[in-house]
C-alpha cells in the first residue's frame, strides 16, 4: 500500500449455524445431499405455509454475543427482506434488521509483528439462508437446488475497523475459531459454513470521511479472501490515482482468475422494503436463558492460552499454537491429564504429531493415535520403559493401525528398553574389542569418540538399550 | 326427500345420520345433484364428486362399525383458500389455476378427522381481496337470494353454496369481513374467530397478521360444532394461541341475564334506515332474553379502513411474492429471461385488484414512505385495539351493523375501488384488534338479508355463539332461505 492511501474493511460473516435441521422447517441441514431432496414444503415456500422458529438457533447466537462481550436483546424480531431471485424461494428473506440478536461486542485479533488490535462488531442477527443457483448442465437455463433454503445463519457485521487484507484474514481467522470453539458452527469453509463479504474503500490518508466501497461477496476461503481483498484495494488504487471515481457496487470475487468483477445486480432497485414478519412472534430472550448459555459455554481460545502459559509453562508460542483450534487444544490436555507432563505433551503435540496429521493431510479428530495412546507412550519416556527415540518408532507403529495400544505394540515388538547391565556388558566388549582403534583415540585423549561408541552400542541393540546407562558403563570399561 | 334432507341444518342432519334415517352417502349425492343444478350461482371451483361420494362410503361404514367421530359423514366445503392434498387450490386465481395442493391444511385434516366428506372447493375473490366476489379467475358468485346481486366477498362461494344449501356448512377466512360481509349478504351465519384462534397453515396467505379462518352455516350451533373441529394450538402456526380450544356447543344454551352488550354510537353513523331500524329490533330481541345494552364509543373507527389498506397491502406485496413462475402455478410461455419470466408470470396470471394491492403494498413499505404509511397505520393499529380494550371494561360485547345495506348489484362498485372498500367499515376494526365478531341474519331490505354484527373480547367466541344460539331461539331469520334466486 502507497503511503498515501489508507485502506478501510469491514466484514460481513455469515456463519451457517450447526444445527440438524432448518431455521424455519423440520427439513435436514445435511450438505451434500442431491438437489431438492432436503426441501420441505416451508422451504419451497408452497403456498399456506408458514415458519417455524428452531429453537436451537438462540443459545449459539447468545453464546456468542457472550464470548464478544455483546449486548442480547432481550426482545429479538424477525423481519422480511424483500426481492426477487430464482434460489429465494419467497420471493423475501426471513432475517433480523431492527432488534437484532446480539448488538456490540468485539474481538482481538493478533497481528503478525506480535500485537493484538481490536476490531468492534457492529451487530450479528439470524436469518435463513438462500438456495442456489445452478448453472451448469442446464443448457441455457438455470437449475435451482432448495436443499440450502432456510439453513440458520449468523450474519456477524464488523465495524469498518481493519486496514489491511492480512487485517480482515486475522479478523476472518479469529471469528471462525470462535464459532468453532462454541460450536455455533462446524467452520467447514468448503461446504460454504463460513462465508464473508468484504466492504472495502480507500481514502487519503489523515483524512476522516471514508471513500465509496464496493461489497465483495460470497469469499469463502482466507486465501481467497486476502487475495479479493488484495485485487480491489489495488483496483480502487488505479482508479483512484488516475483521477476516477469508484462506483458503489457489489462485486463478485473469481478464484481462477484473481479478480473481483461486477456481479449481476440481484435487482434493479436496493430497497428491500423491511418489515416485521407478520408470521413469526417477537422472541423473548431473558436473563435466565443467557445464564444458562453462560454456564455452559466452554472456555474460549485466549482464556485457554492463558491458562497454559500460567499454569502449565508453555511458551506463548506453543500455548497460541495448541489453544487456536479447539480440537488440538482438547487433544492436549487430554494428554496432559494422561501424563501430568504439560512440557513433553506440548513438544508431541506440536512437534511429531501435528507434522504427521500435516502429512497425512487429517484433521486433529481424525488422528490415528489417540490422545490415551500418546499419553501412554509418554508415560512409557517417563518411567524409562522406552527411549526417546524408540518412542518414535511406536509413535510411527500405531498411526499405521499395528497395535492398539503402546503398551501392547511395545511388548509385541520387544521394544523395552534394556537397562540390565548383565545383557549389556557382553554387547559393549563386543563392540570394544571390534573397534581397537578407536580404543587406543579415545584413550589418546579423544574422549569424543564415547559418542561413537554409545550409537554403536545402541545400533547392536536396536535402540534398546537405555542410552544413558550404556554411557556410563563404555566409559567405566575404557577409563 | 333428496331436497329436504339437504335443508336440514348441520345439527340435525347428525341426528338424522345417527338415527339412521338416511346415509352420508345420500346426503353426499343430494348435495351433489343440487350444485349441479345451481350451476349458474357459480358458488364452486371444483366439485370433487368421487371423492366425496367415496368419502361419504366410508363415513356410513364406518357409523357401521360404531365409530362416533363427531362430525362423521358431514358433506361440507371448503373455500378455496385451505389447501387439501390431492384437490386444485387455487385461491381464485389464475396464478394457481394448475396448483394442485401436496398437503392438507390444519383446517381440512382436523375437519376430515372430525368425519367431514369434503364436497368441493368454493368460489372466492382472488386471494381474497375483494367484497363482492367479482375478482375471481372463475367468474362471480351470484347471491341465491337474488341472480342479479353479489354474495359479497371474498367468502362468497362459501356463503352463496351455504345459502343455497349447496352444503350443510362450510370455512371461510376474514382478513377484513371475508366470511361476516357474505354472511350477512347471504342470510347465514358466520364467525370470525380471534386471531390466533384456528391454525392458519395451509390457509393461502392474503395478510398473516390480520387472516383468520372461521365457520360459515345456517346458525350459531352448526358454527359451533364447525369451530369445535377447527380451533386450536397447531406447532406449525407461531401466531396460533395457547389459549385452551372449547366445546362451543356446550356452552350454547344458558341465558343472557346479566350479558352487556354496548352499541358504538360510531359504527351507527353511515348505516341506512332499514338497517338501524333492524339493530333496533335485534336490541329489543336481545333485552329480552336478558341482556342490558348501554352506548360505548370507538373513537378511532373511522381510522379503520385507511389503516387497513396500508397494513393488509404490504402484506400481501410479500406473501404473493413467492408466486414467480419459478417451482409452481402459472408460467407464461417462452420467457426470454429471468426478469421477462417474472414479469409476464405474474402481470398475465394475477387480477386487477390483486395488482391494485400488492403495487400499494410495494409503495407503503417503500423507502421514505415506510413512516409515512406502515409505521402509522401500526399506530392506528395499536389504538383500534386500545379503544376496544376501554370498550370492553364496561361491556361483554357490542353490537352494531355488519354492513351499510344488503347485497348490491352486480358490477355496481367495480369501477369505485373506494366504494368498495367501505363495504368493510364495520368489520374491518375486528380485524385490526384481532377480536371475534359473528355476523348473523336479523332482518331483510329490499327482500335481501341483513346482518347483525357481534364483537366480543378476546377469545369470547362461546359467549358471542351463544348469544347468537339464544337470539336464534327466539327469532327466525336464520331459517329462512332463498326462493329460487331468479332476477327480482
Amino acid at each position: 500500500m502507497s503511503a498515501q492511501w489508507e485502506t478501510v474493511i469491514g466484514l460481513e460473516i455469515h456463519v451457517q449455524l450447526s444445527t440438524d435441521s432448518k431455521i424455519f422447517s423440520g427439513a435436514s441441514t445435511a450438505f451434500g445431499a442431491q438437489p431438492n431432496t432436503q426441501a420441505s414444503a416451508v422451504d419451497l415456500g408452497l403456498p399456506g405455509v408458514l415458519p417455524v422458529v428452531n429453537e436451537a438457533v438462540f443459545p449459539k447466537a447468545v453464546s456468542f454475543g457472550l464470548a464478544i462481550g455483546a449486548d442480547i436483546g432481550q426482545r429479538s424480531c424477525f423481519d422480511r427482506k424483500n426481492y426477487f431471485y430464482p434460489d429465494l424461494p419467497k420471493g423475501y428473506q426471513i432475517t433480523q434488521m431492527d432488534e437484532p440478536i446480539v448488538m456490540g461486542g468485539s474481538v482481538d485479533i493478533n497481528l503478525k509483528d506480535g500485537s493484538t488490535k481490536t476490531i468492534r462488531i457492529t451487530r450479528a442477527h439470524l436469518e435463513e439462508d438462500a438456495g442456489k443457483s445452478l448453472h451448469e448442465d442446464f443448457h441455457g437455463m438455470t437449475g435451482i437446488d432448495l436443499n440450502r433454503a432456510g439453513t440458520p445463519l449468523l450474519e456477524i457485521v464488523s465495524e469498518p475497523d481493519m486496514r489491511s487484507a492480512e487485517e480482515a484474514v486475522a479478523y476472518a481467522r479469529t471469528i471462525h475459531q470462535l464459532v468453532t470453539y462454541l460450536s455455533v458452527s462446524d467452520g467447514n469453509m468448503a461446504e460454504g459454513s463460513l462465508r464473508c463479504d468484504a466492504n472495502v474503500s480507500l481514502r487519503k490518508r489523515g483524512e476522516e470521511t471514508y471513500g465509496t466501497r464496493t461489497e465483495t461477496k460470497n469469499v469463502n476461503s482466507f486465501r481467497f479472501l486476502e487475495q479479493a481483498i488484495k485485487h480491489e484495494i489495488t483496483r480502487q488504487r488505479e482508479i483512484l490515482e488516475s483521477g476516477g471515481r469508484v462506483a458503489q457496487e457489489t462485486r463478485l470475487y473469481d478464484p481462477d482468475k484473481n479478480e473481483t468483477r461486477p456481479m449481476r445486480s440481484k435487482e434493479t432497485a436496493t430497497d428491500y422494503r423491511y418489515f416485521p414478519e407478520p408470521d413469526l412472534l417477537p422472541v423473548t430472550i431473558d436473563e435466565a436463558f443467557i445464564n444458562r448459555v453462560r454456564d455452559r459455554m466452554p472456555e474460549l481460545p485466549g482464556q485457554k492460552k492463558q491458562r497454559y502459559t500460567e499454569m502449565w509453562q508453555l511458551s506463548d508460542e506453543d500455548a497460541g499454537l495448541i489453544s487456536s483450534d479447539l480440537g488440538l487444544a482438547t487433544y492436549f490436555e487430554e494428554c496432559v491429564s494422561a501424563t501430568d507432563d504439560p512440557t513433553l505433551s506440548a513438544n508431541w503435540v506440536r512437534g511429531d504429531l501435528l507434522a504427521a496429521l500435516n502429512r497425512a493431510e487429517l484433521a486433529i479428530e481424525e488422528s490415528p493415535v489417540s490422545a490415551e495412546n500418546l499419553g501412554q507412550i509418554i508415560r512409557r519416556i517417563k518411567d524409562g520403559t522406552i527411549s526417546g527415540k524408540i518412542a518414535k518408532t511406536v509413535f510411527a507403529g500405531l498411526w499405521e493401525g499395528k497395535a492398539s495400544s503402546a503398551d501392547e505394540y511395545i511388548e509385541v515388538e520387544g521394544l523395552i528398553q534394556v537397562s540390565d547391565s548383565d545383557a549389556l556388558e557382553p554387547v559393549i566388549d563386543k563392540i570394544i574389542a571390534d573397534n581397537p582403534k578407536q580404543v587406543e583415540q579415545y584413550q589418546a585423549g579423544k574422549t569424543k569418540l564415547l559418542g561413537f561408541f554409545v550409537g554403536q552400542i545402541m545400533k547392536e541393540t536396536g535402540g534398546k538399550a537405555n542410552p544413558q546407562q550404556v554411557n556410563d558403563l563404555v566409559k567405566s570399561k575404557l577409563d | 326427500m333428496s331436497d329436504s334432507i339437504t335443508e336440514r341444518s348441520l345439527t340435525e342432519q347428525l341426528r338424522d345420520l345417527e338415527a339412521g334415517q338416511y346415509s352420508s352417502r345420500e346426503l353426499t349425492e343430494a348435495y351433489l345433484q343440487k350444485i349441479a343444478s345451481a350451476s349458474d350461482i357459480n358458488a364452486y371451483i371444483t366439485v370433487s364428486s368421487e371423492q366425496a361420494i367415496e368419502s361419504a362410503d366410508l363415513a356410513d361404514q364406518r357409523r357401521a362399525s360404531g365409530d362416533s367421530a363427531p362430525l362423521l359423514g358431514i358433506p361440507i366445503a371448503h373455500k378455496d383458500i385451505f389447501c387439501e392434498k390431492g384437490v386444485k387450490t387455487s385461491a381464485g386465481s389464475k396464478m394457481l389455476d394448475n396448483f394442485v395442493s401436496p398437503y392438507d391444511s390444519t383446517v381440512v385434516s382436523k375437519l376430515k378427522e372430525a368425519g367431514v366428506v369434503s364436497l368441493g372447493k368454493t368460489n372466492m375473490d382472488e386471494f381474497a381481496m375483494g367484497s363482492s366476489n367479482e375478482a375471481s379467475f372463475y367468474g362471480p358468485v351470484r347471491n341465491p337470494w337474488n341472480h342479479d346481486r353479489v354474495p359479497g366477498g371474498s367468502s362468497g362461494g362459501s356463503a352463496a353454496a351455504v345459502a343455497a344449501s349447496l352444503c350443510s356448512a362450510a370455512t371461510g377466512t376474514d382478513t377484513g369481513g371475508s366470511i361476516r360481509q357474505p354472511a350477512a349478504f347471504c342470510g347465514i351465519t358466520g364467525l370470525k374467530p380471534t386471531y390466533g384462534r384456528v391454525s392458519r397453515w395451509g390457509m393461502i396467505a392474503y395478510a398473516s397478521s390480520l387472516d383468520q379462518a372461521g365457520p360459515m352455516a345456517r346458525s350459531a350451533d352448526d358454527c359451533a360444532l364447525l369451530l369445535t373441529h377447527m380451533a386450536g394450538q397447531d406447532h406449525r402456526d407461531s401466531t396460533s394461541s395457547s389459549v385452551e380450544a372449547e366445546d362451543y356447543s356446550s356452552a350454547l344454551t344458558s341465558d343472557l341475564s346479566g350479558l352487556k352488550i354496548g352499541i358504538c354510537t360510531e359504527f351507527m353513523d353511515g348505516v341506512d334506515s332499514a338497517v338501524a331500524d333492524i339493530l333496533d329490533q335485534t336490541r329489543q330481541s336481545l333485552e329480552a332474553l336478558g341482556a342490558n345494552f348501554s352506548e360505548i364509543s370507538l373513537p378511532n373507527t373511522h381510522l379503520a379502513i385507511p389503516a387497513y389498506y396500508i397494513i393488509a397491502p404490504a402484506e400481501c406485496s410479500a406473501n404473493l411474492s413467492r408466486y414467480d413462475g419459478v417451482r409452481f402455478g402459472y408460467r407464461c410461455e417462452g420467457p426470454e429471461n429471468l426478469e421477462d419470466l417474472y414479469k409476464r408470470s405474474r402481470s398475465e396470471s394475477f387480477g386487477r385488484e390483486v395488482k391494485n394491492r400488492i403495487m400499494v403494498g410495494a409503495f407503503a413499505l417503500s423507502a421514505g414512505y415506510y413512516d409515512a404509511y406502515y409505521k402509522k397505520a401500526q399506530q392506528i393499529r395499536r389504538l383500534i385495539k386500545q379503544d376496544f380494550e376501554e370498550a370492553f371494561a364496561s361491556v361483554d360485547m357490542i353490537l352494531g351493523p355488519t354492513t351499510p345495506g344488503p347485497a348490491f348489484a352486480l358490477g355496481d362498485k367495480l369501477d369505485d375501488a373506494k366504494a368498495m372498500y367501505l363495504q368493510d367499515i364495520y368489520t374491518i376494526s375486528a380485524n385490526l384488534a384481532g377480536l371475534p365478531a359473528l355476523s348473523m341474519p336479523a332482518g331483510t331490505e329490499d327482500a335481501m338479508p341483513i346482518g347483525a354484527q357481534l364483537i366480543g373480547n378476546y377469545f369470547q367466541e362461546a359467549n358471542i355463539l351463544r348469544t347468537a344460539h339464544q337470539y336464534q331461539q327466539v327469532t327466525d331469520w336464520h331459517k329462512r332461505r332463498p326462493e329460487k334466486g331468479e332476477t327480482a
